[in-house]
């Protein structure tokens, strides 16, 4: 028989807010957590503005040791493992003295380390190979967030990391969700994480998919389904989900935020519209399609949609894949918003912490307001009623919420979470 | 000898953020082994290598580094590579 998955626990590193108690009042109150960097203009960035989790000197200690903070410099290494130890306490476990083969982790990354890759790059090009030290390896290698979150809780299940660009985060969760749902693992701790600065966010300003148009005014340049929508805002931090199969939920009397019902990955292989860098409609409409079968729910059941949105043109196709996919439209389209008016886009982080916000919503009953579409896309209200993209905080029984991720690759990603009744 | 306690002393501070038993730590000697009794993670092996050449404005070779070990072992190759430069 197979596993039901639920949720126990939750980690969160945000731009806007880190913990729960701050995240969650962030996105209740549409708090932005964008800022301009006067870094990014010194090194001649066209998008000088993004969005970084505020993490003190002090906070990272209460992670990490001296030692493992030795020539340390990895912000996606020292996210992931914040919103994963989070998310393990929460789910009410602590830190094992043994080897616990019931637990472990999918945690996904898009790059790991990229500032200590540099510097090694530096060094190495310089002949000082042999003072690079010990942890170069640890820091850049792409599982290196799952290998130091493996060694911290002493994980003994499967513990790695996955990469599918804009969609690693929303990905994890479901590979987790696979492998409790087999009974091959009673607990994984999933999520995603992301490097940030220059070296992460410079290919993206060079393909002018940021937005330039907001340097002087940060909070605003995140504008997804408005009108003036001009590019994303690029972001960092890390999302955590501690998944457990139903059975050990009740045997320990945990704290059970959500179910996780289905879901599904694919890919538009490149065809049909789909490219390296734009999205397959026909695979996208079909992942939802195929997650919402598979949760056995109905469209209509959906309260509310955590879309991708990420304030580009492509924010029209995206509502119109979920309203094709959904069949529904008007006033029966979900309430739908993105988290990312609020963070910029997290990348590989993305789909973790907009799934952690997505889950705060049906244990705390509200949808959070989108920021930044006073000016709403006419195409996107002429398709869905603009009701159902709340510019303030809706508080209301939220049953079920959709979340999707779509990224690089032409691969898509989309969840299906429901509140367990009590 | 004065010297030589002075040469542990700074050893001791710069092996400090590697070791894993503060027990061994306390009771350092010249006999004290980085991995058996300090539990030094043997990756940090090369860290506190590296720690040591900034320290004394030395370098120390292949060879050597293999031979570092033991606060002993530590102790000569500082005293040879020092008077080599």
């Amino acid at each position: 028989m197979e596993n039901r998955v639920v949720i126990t626990g939750l980690g969160v590193v945000s731009p806007n807010g880190i913990g729960l108690t701050d995240f969650t009042h962030a996105i209740k109150n549409g708090i932005s957590g964008v800022e301009f960097y006067p870094h990014l203009k010194d090194l001649g960035f066209s998008c000088c503005i993004g969005g970084k989790p505020k993490v003190s000197e002090e906070l990272k200690r209460e992670y990490l040791t001296e030692l493992q903070l030795r020539g340390f410099n990895s912000s996606g290494i020292l996210y992931g493992c914040m919103a994963g130890m989070d998310a393990w306490k929460d789910a009410g476990f602590s830190i094992s003295e043994t080897t616990d083969y019931d637990s472990g982790t999918i945690f996904g990354a898009g790059t790991s380390g990229i500032e200590r890759f540099r510097e090694a790059i530096y060094k190495v090009d310089d002949k000082q190979v042999r003072r690079l030290g010990s942890t170069v390896v640890a820091q850049t290698m792409a599982s290196g967030v799952s290998a130091y979150l493996g060694g911290i809780l002493g994980l003994g299940n499967q513990v790695t990391t996955n990469s599918s660009a804009c969609t690693t985060g929303t990905e994890a969760i479901l590979m987790g969700f696979d492998r409790i749902k087999a009974g091959r693992a009673k607990r994984m701790i999933v999520g995603g994480t992301s490097d940030e600065g220059p070296y992460v966010w410079g290919g993206f300003d060079a393909m002018r998919v940021l937005t330039y148009k907001h340097n002087e005014s940060p909070e605003k340049g995140s504008r997804p389904m408005s009108a003036s929508a001009s590019g994303f805002v690029p972001g960092s931090g890390a999302g955590a989900l501690v998944l457990e199969s139903l059975e050990s939920a009740l045997e320990r009397n945990a704290t059970i935020y959500a179910e996780i019902l289905g879901g599904e990955v694919n890919s538009g292989g490149q065809r049909n519209g789909g490219s390296m860098t734009a999205p397959n409609s026909e695979s996208v409409q079909r992942c939802i399609k195929k997650a919402v079968e598979n949760s056995n729910i109905k469209a209509s059941d959906i309260d509310a949609i955590n879309g991708h949105l990420t304030a580009t043109i492509k924010d029209f196709t995206e509502i119109e894949n979920w309203s094709q996919a959904l069949d529904l439209k008007g006033d029966d389209f979900p309430y739908i918003n993105s988290l990312k008016s609020m963070v910029g886009h997290c990348l590989s982080a993305s789909g973790a912490i907009e799934s952690v916000a997505s889950v705060l919503q049906i244990q705390n009953n509200f949808i959070f307001p989108n920021i930044n579409c006073e000016d709403l896309n006419e195409e996107i209200i002429s398709l869905i009623s603009a009701d159902k993209i709340p510019q303030k905080l809706i508080e209301k029984e939220i049953n079920i919420v959709a979340k999707a991720s779509f990224g690089f690759g032409d691969v898509n990603g989309c969840i299906i979470f429901k509140k367990i009744k009590k | 000898m004065s010297d030589k306690i002075e040469m542990i002393d700074e050893l001791k501070i710069l092996i400090k953020p590697y070791i894993q038993d503060e027990e061994a730590y306390k009771n350092l000697h010249e006999d004290t082994d980085f991995i058996e009794d300090l539990k030094i993670n043997s990756a940090n092996l090369v860290d506190i290598i590296l720690d040591i050449e900034d320290k004394y404005d030395i370098d120390i070779d292949n060879d050597s580094m293999d031979k570092m070990l033991s606060v002993k072992a530590a102790l000569e190759i500082i005293k040879i590579k020092v008077a080599e430069k």
